[in-house]
């Protein structure tokens, strides 16, 4: 379990930690806005009922990342994680 | 009018500067306009400052004698101007050089407003952070030590309910004092070795370049950042050659090719920038903001999980937006027929004052039977339903419903090349369709 694999393959209830970040442009920029960068913890929450977008806890805060753009963030999972303020 | 008046004053006031300027900076939806409004009350116009096309609302409210222009600008998550709302937020802290800066944060989630605070206090340190929603963050059971927080801040922290008036004194009062002694010292945002190094490159020549005007070692990390925005405002505001004279441009080549030998690209550089920012910010938060019930997000989960999940999402969806249609449609029923039968009765005295009148028949046929009429009908067919389906909305919004529907449709609307958000316009769209 300790292999990297992307934001997207998350399964639900899944924490893990970010270890880079492909994205570039805008949704890169978007993305060091709501403090998602390499080491921060992620938890997916679960995916909408078409699949698609899967919701993400981040910081403290609910955001949904569609699949083409969480592929390109490379997480690897923890099984401790540290409780978020 | 009145409203004119008092807004040539004031602009005449700008240009002699006896009132003192603050600036009001915040994120989005984090109660900064009820602050701006709590303070100013009623005496609010909108104003053009130096530069930008864009009109800032402007308020102004009296403290002990010393009047104060509060200037509302528009809600950012940072300053490194990722839109234009950014840039119009740092162009006016910068160049309109106000004498103090309130911050307006969410207590709820004060850990990811530091964000923006931190960035603020680089520019001037003449700020004052207002936590905002503090009751709302009690009731979830979010503990935020001020004390701790400004006094690892360095500047002045006030709590504030913007709701109650009574707390906004305490702002004013913050404020006031902020601008009347001396600048408080904020604490210094350290940035990994090789960016200091850099920024130490720049720094002293900048520094002889601004004249205090801007924060040199600021204005030193946004260059090597390469931010173009504040290239373009800086040579707009000092004058095109600023940057380029020799010896600056010679320092931040060299400056620039440090940086690259040490494997910091730009693209780094920026995520190395923002995670010093955000690191700082939660270092800030520890101890100082606490959760006394960690079950609260878990009963926020559960009901996300009922809204939308694979099973249960489309089915209460559906629910509530027939729920929504039905109230609109059967409520919009009785209100509709009181306003025709009152404005048809009206319609009934218009005949009989033009018969009165002796008014030829056609004036009456246009005026009365044309446009009073179907004025009348439009009225009484639409109104009622656009007052219940639009307050019912924002019900929705407000329980922070919507983005769920963004949320859940996004993936069918991604199949036409649109996303989720499109599809509360075409709710909004369907009540139109209904009502023609």
């Amino acid at each position: 379990m300790d292999h990297d694999h992307s934001l997207a393959a998350m399964a639900s209830g899944e924490r893990a930690v970010v270890t880079a970040l492909y994205n570039t442009g805008g949704m890169r920029r978007r993305l060091l806005d709501i403090g998602l960068i390499e080491g921060t913890e992620v938890e997916c929450l679960g995916r909408s009922p078409g699949g698609d977008p899967a919701a993400y806890l981040i910081r403290g805060a609910v955001i949904a990342i569609r699949s083409e753009d969480g592929g390109k963030i490379r997480v690897r999972a923890c099984k401790e994680a540290a409780k978020w303020i | 009018m009145d409203l004119t008046g008092s807004a040539a004053g004031a602009r005449k006031a700008n240009a002699a500067r006896p009132d003192r300027i603050v600036a009001l900076a915040g994120n989005p939806n984090v109660g900064k306009s009820t602050v701006f409004n709590g303070l100013t009350g009623m005496h609010q116009h909108t104003g053009n400052w130096a530069g930008k096309t864009v009109a800032l609302a402007e308020g102004c409210y009296t403290q002990k004698g010393q009047s104060f222009t509060l200037v509302d600008l528009p809600g950012a998550y940072s300053l490194m101007a990722h839109s234009p709302e950014e840039e119009v937020a740092r162009d006016f802290l910068c160049f309109a050089s106000p004498d103090a800066t309130v911050v307006v944060c969410d207590a709820t989630c004060l850990c990811r407003n530091l964000n923006l605070v931190l960035q603020i206090m680089e520019i001037t340190p003449r700020v004052v952070v207002c936590v905002n929603l503090m009751d709302e963050a009690r009731r979830k059971g979010i503990r935020v030590n001020l004390d701790a927080i400004a006094a690892r801040l360095g500047v002045p922290v006030i709590g504030t309910t913007a709701r109650k008036k009574r707390s906004l004194a305490a702002l004013a009062d913050a404020v006031s004092s902020v601008i009347a002694s001396e600048a408080p010292a904020p604490r210094r945002l350290c940035y990994p070795a090789p960016i200091e190094t850099a920024i130490e490159m720049l720094e002293p020549l900048l520094a002889a370049r601004l004249c205090g005007r801007l924060n040199s070692r600021w204005v030193s990390l946004k260059l090597l950042e390469g931010d173009q925005t504040l290239l373009r405002a800086l040579n707009e505001r000092l004058g095109s050659e600023f940057l380029l004279d020799a010896p600056l441009a010679a320092a931040l080549g060299e400056a620039d090719a440090y940086l690259s030998a040490q494997g910091l690209t730009p693209e780094l550089r920026k995520d190395k920038i923002v995670a010093a920012l955000l690191s700082e910010a939660e270092r800030i938060c520890q101890g100082a903001v606490t959760h006394d019930n960690a079950d609260y997000a878990a009963a926020d989960r559960r009901l996300d999980q009922l809204l939308t999940s694979k099973r249960t999402g489309y089915p209460v969806m559906l629910l509530l937006l027939a729920l929504i249609f039905y109230l609109t449609i059967v409520g919009a029923n009785y209100p509709s027929q009181l306003l025709a039968q009152g404005l048809f009765w009206i319609q009934d005295r218009l005949t009989s004052l033009f018969m009165y009148l002796g008014a030829p028949d056609w004036l009456h046929g246009a005026l009365v039977l044309g446009v009073y009429r179907v004025l009348a009908w439009v009225v009484s067919v639409m109104l009622p339903p656009m007052a219940i389906f639009f307050p019912l909305f924002t019900l929705l919004e407000d329980a922070g419903y919507l983005p769920r529907v963004a949320y859940n449709l996004d993936c069918p609307f991604k199949r036409c090349n649109a996303c989720g958000k499109q599809a509360l316009t075409m709710w909004v769209g369907f009540i139109i369709l209904y009502l023609v």
